[in-house]
């Protein structure tokens, strides 16, 4: 395993991205900080297209999976920094190359100091022949194990070998706030990712049923929670009990309505919700034609409740895409434990597929929702839950 | 405040076997097998553990083998027979077992082609003498039916089934005490096996004990060393062995003087429930004193559980071993029951330090459960 020194962040799209480009890389370095908070010891500077961070002896491998979870980093390297001199280069890249336990390489320079008194190819091949006679790696100029970058600069020089890929997208919270309903699923979690990597913070609002639902099925939404909020920090998750909106509606409307009701119900709370806490629009995880109430008809009626944008960005992906992104970000497994959420508590046989929103109408003129929706909100338990907080009971290990 | 009312789950540890279990832990840790001093100490004290244990269950000390509980003790008694006894393939057992008497015998006639006979169960969860007699062949290697039913509390005529074992057939009888120990007396003159746990007696989880008479041919479940007579392989957990001899006298005594105060709660629970519309005892009235089992048809197990832990109560609906899974009780299936009432039972199980108070709160709960979601 190479050890460097310090590591290198190049930014993504922020790039393109004209006058916001300040607030963006301001917000991408304090994302990156708070990743690393546990890590006193680094030293970060910031560039005009880069962040360097000195290691100062922290764990290389700890700190490139953190940094992978931080969104609008493009890709980073780890990298030592050596003053410019061909010598210091030269050592440097051969002791690279001997602690490697790779089979070929390949040097590539890059000049930013053009008054280099040595142009890129010459330097490039001063430092493969010293590789070549100091270790038994092969020269593959196609296919390299190991490309290893030399970045010449006035008065220093940057030598990288790997370039890991970023997690990408815009840095967290820059786009905005959104409220996503999260039900313990393997959907919810997922679309929560996707959010985050467009720059949107997520808050949650989870709907709970006691005691249709258990305490544990709210446990585990909250380790949903706490799995998922790592890429921002941490998230706040609006509990709401939905018991008694849920009674009623299906007193009054039974099986086939009920569904489509209780969405309707969910998409209202979730509005004022929203707006209580400056959240510009709603997120969930639904996929079109997934289960009855994700129909193209369902999805409209239910929709029509509420104004504010939705953002649904698992629309158009395959249940094995989302499951496959939901391993990914690790949530899977948790999201199959067998604990009822309020959907399936009461499991109706025939819901509707296209429902209509006049019938919805007419079904719910019959109670009087809007006071319950308020004792729903009044009913509502805030829990902040973060990677750090997951960890709170783990001492006894 | 919480309440709790699981105690046939498992029960909190006993202040007096914790401050022994604490004292001797730091001091007792070499191998009892060891020959210097200090393992001889050590195999001296459990060695003196086993014979207060056997004093106390009117058998001999060579009869007492530690096990980790009695999951492994039931395993153990029916493979441990059958194993040394390969002539015979027929097992007798009833359909209310613990799982694991019943998913033993289903393993054994699955992978060791063995029969197994399990028998029906009346209305009030036990097993008769006449079902025994009628079940058990020359072919039968074991008996094996519980004393004390975990769901429901049933008791059942061991004794008379004991000894017409013993008497008459050629098959050894082995009973699962789990449930009955420090709630009915036991009388293991007739009984060849028998199985106890620990943690069930305010004792350590992972601690338990087989009986098994030395006149009974066993083959080892688990393979190791000399220890437990070259039955049950494993350096010994010496310090948790010596402290199930104060487990089981601690609860031998409560169970006597806290017999009467345990019944009065009984009652009131079993009056308060019943005063409710729709509720029905499941329990027969003969059972022990520590277990009431009801439905209130109109809610499931699950949410009644969840209503009831909402409420500050710690209850079970079946055996907490089989508590994840969705199926009606298999227990009050085999009573007769409906699945439909078999679907919406709850355990309460008391024990000495629960309160009137505390059950009259409960009563009390299980109204306001009731009204508010009981007509869905």
């Amino acid at each position: 395993m190479v050890q460097y020194d310090t590591v290198l962040i190049r930014y993504g799209e922020l790039s393109t991205k004209g006058k916001n480009r300040k607030d963006f890389i301001a917000r991408l370095f304090h994302n990156i900080k708070f990743m690393l908070k546990d890590h006193p010891s680094l030293e970060y500077t910031k560039t005009y297209d880069r962040i360097y961070i000195r290691l100062n002896g922290e764990d290389q491998d700890v700190i490139r999976e953190k940094l992978k979870k931080v969104f609008g980093i493009s890709s980073f390297s780890f990298t030592e920094k050596v003053s410019n001199d061909i010598q210091t280069i030269r050592a440097t890249c051969i002791r690279i190359a001997q602690e490697s336990d790779q089979n070929t390489f390949k040097v590539i320079t890059k000049r930013h100091d053009k008054s280099y008194p040595m142009r890129s190819d010459e330097i490039n091949r001063a430092v493969a022949g010293a590789i070549l006679h100091n270790s038994d790696l092969k020269v593959d100029v196609h296919h390299p194990d190991l490309p290893i970058r030399i970045e010449v600069h006035s008065d220093c020089a940057y030598i990288t070998s790997e370039k890991i890929p970023g997690a990408g997208g815009y840095p967290s919270g820059i786009n905005g706030r959104v409220l996503l309903m999260l039900s313990g699923g393997i959907d919810s979690p997922v679309a929560a990712y996707e959010l985050m990597k467009r720059g949107l913070f997520v808050e949650a609002v989870h709907f709970s049923s006691p005691p249709y639902t258990s305490e544990a099925a709210k446990q585990k939404v909250l380790t949903l929670a706490g799995m998922v909020s790592e890429y921002q920090g941490h998230m706040r998750v609006h509990v709401v009990n939905f018991t008694k909106l849920q009674l009623e509606i299906y007193k009054t409307a039974g099986d086939p309505y009920a569904v489509t009701l209780m969405r309707r119900m969910m998409f209202r709370l979730a509005q004022r919700i929203a707006e209580n806490n400056r959240c510009l629009a709603i997120g969930t995880g639904e996929s079109v034609g997934q289960v009855a109430s994700q129909t193209l008809e369902s999805i409209a009626c239910i929709n029509s409740v509420c104004t504010m944008p939705v953002f649904r960005p698992l629309i158009c992906s395959d249940k094995i895409e989302i499951i496959e992104k939901a391993r990914k970000i690790g949530t899977y497994e948790t999201s199959i434990l067998p604990y009822e959420d309020c959907c399936t508590i009461f499991d109706p046989k025939n819901p509707v597929t296209k429902p209509s929103i006049e019938k919805s109408e007419k079904y719910e003129a019959r109670f009087d929702y809007e006071a319950l929706i308020q004792e729903a909100i009044d009913s509502e338990e805030v829990v902040i839950v973060s990677a750090q907080s997951q960890k709170q009971d783990e001492d006894f290990l | 405040m919480r309440t709790y009312f699981d105690s046939a789950s498992t029960s909190r540890i006993h202040p007096e076997v914790l401050k022994t279990y604490e004292s001797l832990l730091q001091k007792y840790y070499v191998n009892s097998e060891s020959l210097y001093d200090e393992g001889i100490e050590i195999f001296r004290m459990m060695e003196k553990a086993r014979r207060a244990i056997a004093g106390l269950l009117g058998v001999n000390s060579e009869d007492i083998l530690f096990t980790s509980g009695s999951s492994e003790s039931n395993t153990s008694a029916i493979k441990g027979v059958c194993f040394a006894n390969p002539t015979k393939k027929h097992i007798v057992t009833s359909c209310v077992e613990h799982s694991s008497i019943l998913n033993c015998c289903r393993q054994m006639e699955r992978v060791f082609g063995y029969r197994v006979t399990y028998l029906p169960v009346d209305h009030r969860g036990c097993v008769s003498l006449e079902a025994v007699r009628k079940a058990v062949c020359d072919d039968t290697a074991i008996v094996s039916l519980m004393w004390v039913n975990n769901e429901v509390g049933s008791i059942n005529p061991i004794e008379e089934i004991a000894e017409y074992v013993r008497k008459h057939t050629g098959a050894y009888m082995h009973t699962d005490l789990t449930q009955a120990i420090g709630k009915v007396d036991v009388n293991l003159e007739n009984v060849d096996l028998a199985s106890i746990s620990a943690h069930k007696l305010e004792g350590l989880k992972g601690s338990g004990i087989l009986v098994k008479k030395v006149h009974v041919p066993f083959e080892p479940l688990i393979n190791g060393g000399e220890q437990e007579a070259g039955l049950r392989g494993g350096t010994s957990n010496a310090v948790v062995n010596m402290v199930f001899a104060k487990t089981l006298r601690l609860a031998l005594e409560n169970g006597r003087k806290y017999h009467e105060h345990i019944r009065a709660l009984k009652q009131q629970l079993i009056e308060g429930l019943t005063s409710i519309e729709g509720v029905e005892i499941n329990s027969p009235d003969d059972g022990v004193v520590s277990t009431v089992n009801f439905s209130y048809e109109g809610i499931p197990s699950e949410v009644m559980q969840n209503a009831l832990n909402r409420a500050g109560f710690m209850v079970s609906a079946r055996s907490t071993c089989a508590s994840r899974s969705d199926d009606p009780s298999y227990v009050l299936v085999a009573m007769g029951y409906s699945a439909r009432r078999a679907s919406c039972c709850i355990r309460v199980s008391l024990t000495y330090y629960n309160t009137m108070e505390e059950v009259h709160a409960f009563v009390d709960a299980c109204k306001e459960i009731i009204r508010q979601y009981g007509s869905i």
